[in-house]
């Protein structure tokens, strides 16, 4: 039997935190509850791990009644491919691999297409493909509303048209915790059951609950080049020096996980959670300015929902 | 540098168990457009810190003021973009944090579409912070505001008389406003309503303490809301627990999950499930991290029950000494919130807690009219407009008054054909206080509660078949060629995309008919009669029983000569002509495809028909 840890709060209030789990929990449910088909889209980053670890919560003792799916760009890390196979395993996770066959066929890489592009045919279509491929009427992101401006007014449920289309005209107002889930034959809907997480009540999950992460987003000596200012961690054979550039041994790490030749790390010493919250109050960036795809272009946030990335 | 920010350098594990036992406290801000609603919403994130560098580095560069650091009405303003894009604008969320706090802001946006964003936005907050502005004083949209966040049961009022320091801060002024605002509140059920002097733009009693105000004692915004009392809002005596997931992992284990949407629950309570009235006891709650002898709302957790009962998603376990309404229909305050109107005769889905069912309006009592706060009477409601409905639904609902419960109380309603929101309900009490649960259980048993009649609405069947059923009535003699005029215009009706039909039995009985023709034109068919009902008495009976105003009598006057050498075998007496035709057409003069021009262009003109 464990007893709520007592709180400096009184008897019958909850924390900041557990207040966001419950109303991540309901949201989880309620999905579940009235959709025929969802799945939980799982990127391997902390956000997921954080989701996943909420999921786990809405349905125990029962295992998840949905998949997991990782839509697989061929150029995550190894660390997370590596983590992605023993967390599920362990975990006893229905995980599902997606990989647009087509890009990999065509040898679509980040250096020969460029970021934009790459993620345009790795991303947005290969999970456009997936879901409409497995039928999926529901997909769970770890989104939240503070990661970005234009995210603010970002639903809960996001509907997407027959072609995965967010259309702006056609949400949905969200009152109290009653979320309209009716879509018709076809049309399907994005979740984001973080929405009102920051990136600091993240971490202070993850430290609270002792959430696993994979280990590149705590600091450690690792290979980098420097390049437009990011610096870019060496982890395969695959990255395309360029002339001059010489991998350097950095302790490094990094805030967000993606395509390692995408992913720009920081020079830090934080190994462990605490050290990560410290440095992250102690500066002030957000945290998408370690994503190479939003340098493209600052302000393509919407078009990129409209496509169908988020 | 602050005291958070010194723990931080020094004791990051002190730090983070202080944060973990912060209250959340989220708070609605509005006011009329300029009144510096981002001007304060900036101010506070920025000096809260809870700007990006590298977004207050794109606000620096924007800002074209002087005197002022920077704009801070920039730092959330991520709708310009839109509203060029013609974008709905609606509710933004922003989210800050303090040692003693974290806060959700709902920003909504001070014009268009305002009802709607705010109720959005107030729907869960527990503070609403109301802006005026110390030179114009309580306006009308000020007490607009006030009431709408008391509608929707925000406990707190935050008064935030802004840019002070255009009215050389006088205190006069301040206690002016605060005299007459607070006259108006008392009519409000806030638990309490404050009054804070401000210069969001200087950034006086926003975060720091004002200087300029020193009459001023009370607390800054900030001060107020990281300290109000939020703890007590929360409703702990009503235990209400709606179903939401079945957990049924082997045969051994069934568990109900769900939210607690108020109350606290205990192991070995004894529970009541509605709508079967079967009790049994709380056998264990079950979370994640693993038992618990008690659990509060808004906790998630998972109930196990001593017997095997039939419970499922929709149902609601509650205390047999403490229950909800258990009903079929109740009184409630709508705020319709799409373009499309109220349509009071139409079907709609009811989400209210876990549950999603048919219901149908039986009422519209009044709207209230949001310039003078009045009653007025109605009979559907408008985008933006609130109204007071009688609701019908179709399986019960357990519900409590909104003001006592803001889960159980609160429902939403969906268009069937389109799955848009299109309402949001506050549900009243009802006029009786104590309901006999047995008596409503029988009731629940006995059968659907909504009256057997059609769901579907006549502007929905207009809508879908794109016309209004009329009743086309041919008079003539026998052989005036009527049932050849009716023919030939139900193809010419078919040919321009409407649905027509012709009813032209003979030897039925007129009672017959008359329940047929008015059937096919409820239908939203243009129903075209070519019947031998010689006399104006029986033609009334028929235009009685279908509606004078769906009835479109057409003359075929043809002469009596040729209509009796056509049909010889025919009775040609007692025939009445019609005294006021619609129109009059004549066939042995006209050929039949302009008679049936005349026909449609009558119907045109009147509306039934669409020539375009
Ligand atoms: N002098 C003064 N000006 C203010 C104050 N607060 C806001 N303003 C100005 O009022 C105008 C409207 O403010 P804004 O925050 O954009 O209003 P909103 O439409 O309510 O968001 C801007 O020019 C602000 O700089 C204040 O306290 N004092």
């Amino acid at each position: 039997m464990v007893e709520q840890k007592e709180s400096v709060l009184g008897k019958h209030a909850l924390t900041h935190l557990r207040q966001l789990e419950a109303e991540s929990i309901h949201i989880i449910r309620e999905v579940a509850a009235e959709f025929e088909k969802p799945v939980m889209l799982y990127s391997i980053g902390k956000d997921s791990a954080t989701l996943v670890r909420l999921a786990q919560k809405a349905f125990h003792p029962a295992p998840l009644p949905f998949p997991l799916m990782h839509v697989d760009t061929t150029w995550k890390f190894r660390d997370m491919y590596k983590f992605r196979d023993t967390f599920t395993k362990a975990n006893n996770l229905n995980l599902i691999v997606h990989t647009n066959q087509e890009g990999k066929r065509d040898g679509v890489n980040p250096f020969d297409q460029g970021s934009e592009k790459f993620t345009t045919i790795m991303k947005t279509q290969a999970l456009v493909q997936a879901l409409t491929q497995y039928g999926f009427d529901a997909a769970f992101g770890g989104a939240r509303r503070d990661e970005e401006k234009s995210r603010a007014k970002e639903r809960i449920y996001s509907f997407r048209d027959k072609f995965q289309q967010w259309d702006p005209k056609n949400q949905r107002p969200e009152l109290w915790s009653l979320y309209n889930g009716k879509i018709n034959r076809g049309e399907s809907i994005r979740v984001f059951p973080m929405s009102n997480w920051t990136e600091l009540d993240i971490w202070q999950y993850i430290y609270l609950e002792d959430i696993p992460l994979v280990p590149l987003y705590y600091a450690a000596e690792r290979p980098v080049v420097e390049r437009n200012g990011s610096l870019i961690m060496v982890d395969d054979e695959r990255m395309r020096l360029h002339p001059g550039e010489k991998p350097q041994l950095k302790s490094i790490r990094f805030r967000t996980l993606g395509d390692y030749p995408l992913s720009g790390a920081i020079e830090s010493e934080a190994k462990t959670v605490p050290e990560i919250i410290k440095e992250m109050l102690l500066t002030r960036h957000s945290e998408r300015q370690g994503r190479l795809i939003d340098h493209d272009q600052a302000a393509s946030m919407e078009r990129k929902k409209r496509e169908g990335y988020f | 540098m602050s005291a958070d920010e010194e723990l931080i350098e020094k004791d990051i594990l002190g730090f983070l168990a202080k944060h973990e036992h912060k209250e959340l406290l989220r708070f609605v801000i509005v006011g009329s457009v300029d009144d510096g609603k981002s001007t304060l919403i900036g101010r506070l994130l920025f000096e809260l810190k809870a700007v990006y560098e590298d977004q207050l580095e794109a606000v620096r560069k924007a800002t074209t003021m002087v005197g002022v650091p920077i704009d801070f009405s920039l730092i959330t303003d991520g709708l310009e973009a839109e509203r060029e894009q013609g974008i709905t604008i609606d509710v933004a969320y922003r989210y800050f944090t303090t040692e003693k706090r974290k806060f959700i802001v709902a920003d909504t946006p001070g014009h268009v579409q305002y009802t709607r964003n705010m109720v959005t936005g107030a729907s869960t907050a527990d503070v609403a912070v109301i802006l005026i502005d110390a030179r114009l004083g309580v306006l009308e949209q000020s007490r607009r505001h006030a009431y709408l966040a008391s509608l929707l049961g925000i406990p707190h009022l935050l008064v935030a008389v802004n840019k002070m320091d255009l009215v050389g801060y006088d205190q006069k002024r301040f206690e002016a406003i605060r005299e007459e605002f607070s006259g108006f509140c008392k009519g409000l059920s806030f638990k309490d309503v404050t009054f804070i002097p401000v210069s969001a733009l200087l950034g006086e009693n926003v975060v720091q303490r004002g200087e300029k105000v020193t009459w001023y004692k009370g607390p800054t915004v900030l001060g107020f809301l990281e300290t109000v009392p939020i703890a007590e809002d929360q409703n702990l005596t009503d235990f209400r627990y709606p179903v939401q997931y079945v957990l049924r992992p082997n045969l051994n284990y069934r568990g109900f999950a769900g939210q607690i949407a108020s109350g606290v629950v205990r192991k070995g309570d004894e529970v009541m499930i509605l709508p079967s009235g079967k009790t049994s006891r709380v056998k264990a709650i079950d979370t994640f991290a693993g038992e618990r002898d008690e659990a509060f709302a808004p906790e998630s957790v998972t109930l196990r029950l001593e017997h095997e009962i039939d419970c499922s998603r929709g149902d609601m376990i509650v205390l047999p000494g403490n229950r909800p309404r258990t009903s079929r229909s109740f009184d409630a305050h709508v705020v319709w919130l799409h373009e499309k109107p109220l349509d009071p005769e139409k079907s709609y889905f009811l989400k209210h807690t876990t549950q999603t069912i048919r219901m149908q309006v039986s009422k519209v009592h009044n709207r209230i009219e949001l310039t003078t706060l009045e009653e007025v009477p109605a009979d559907t409601l408008q985008l933006n407009e609130i109204g007071l409905l009688s609701i019908t639904t179709h399986r019960p609902t357990y519900h409590d008054a909104y003001q006592q419960n803001r889960v159980t109380g609160a429902f939403v309603i969906v268009d069937s054909l389109s799955n848009a929101t299109v309402g949001a309900g506050m549900i009243l009490p009802p006029e009786e206080d104590e309901q006999d649960i047995e008596a409503a259980l029988r009731e629940v048993r006995a059968g659907s509660g909504l009256e057997n009649k059609t769901q579907v609405s006549p502007r929905e069947r207009r809508e879908r078949l794109g016309q209004t059923g009329v009743t086309v009535w041919l008079s003539g003699l026998p052989g005036s060629g009527k049932v050849n005029v009716a023919y030939v215009l139900e193809r010419k009706l078919f040919d321009l995309g409407h649905a027509a039909h012709v009813l032209a039995p003979e030897g039925d009985p007129l009672s017959a008919i008359a329940v047929a023709t008015r059937g096919l034109t409820d239908a939203g068919i243009i129903t075209i009669c070519a019947l031998p009902a010689k006399t104006r008495a029986e033609r009334a009976l028929v235009q009685d029983r279908v509606g004078k105003e769906r009835f479109v009598e057409v003359f075929v006057d043809t002469d009596p000569t040729i209509s009796q050498e056509r049909r010889p075998d025919a009775d040609h007496s007692g025939f009445e002509p019609p005294d006021q035709a619609d129109v009059t057409v004549n066939l042995d003069q006209l050929r039949v495809e302009r008679a049936v021009n005349a026909i449609i262009d009558l119907l045109a003109k009147r509306g039934w028909v669409d020539l375009a």
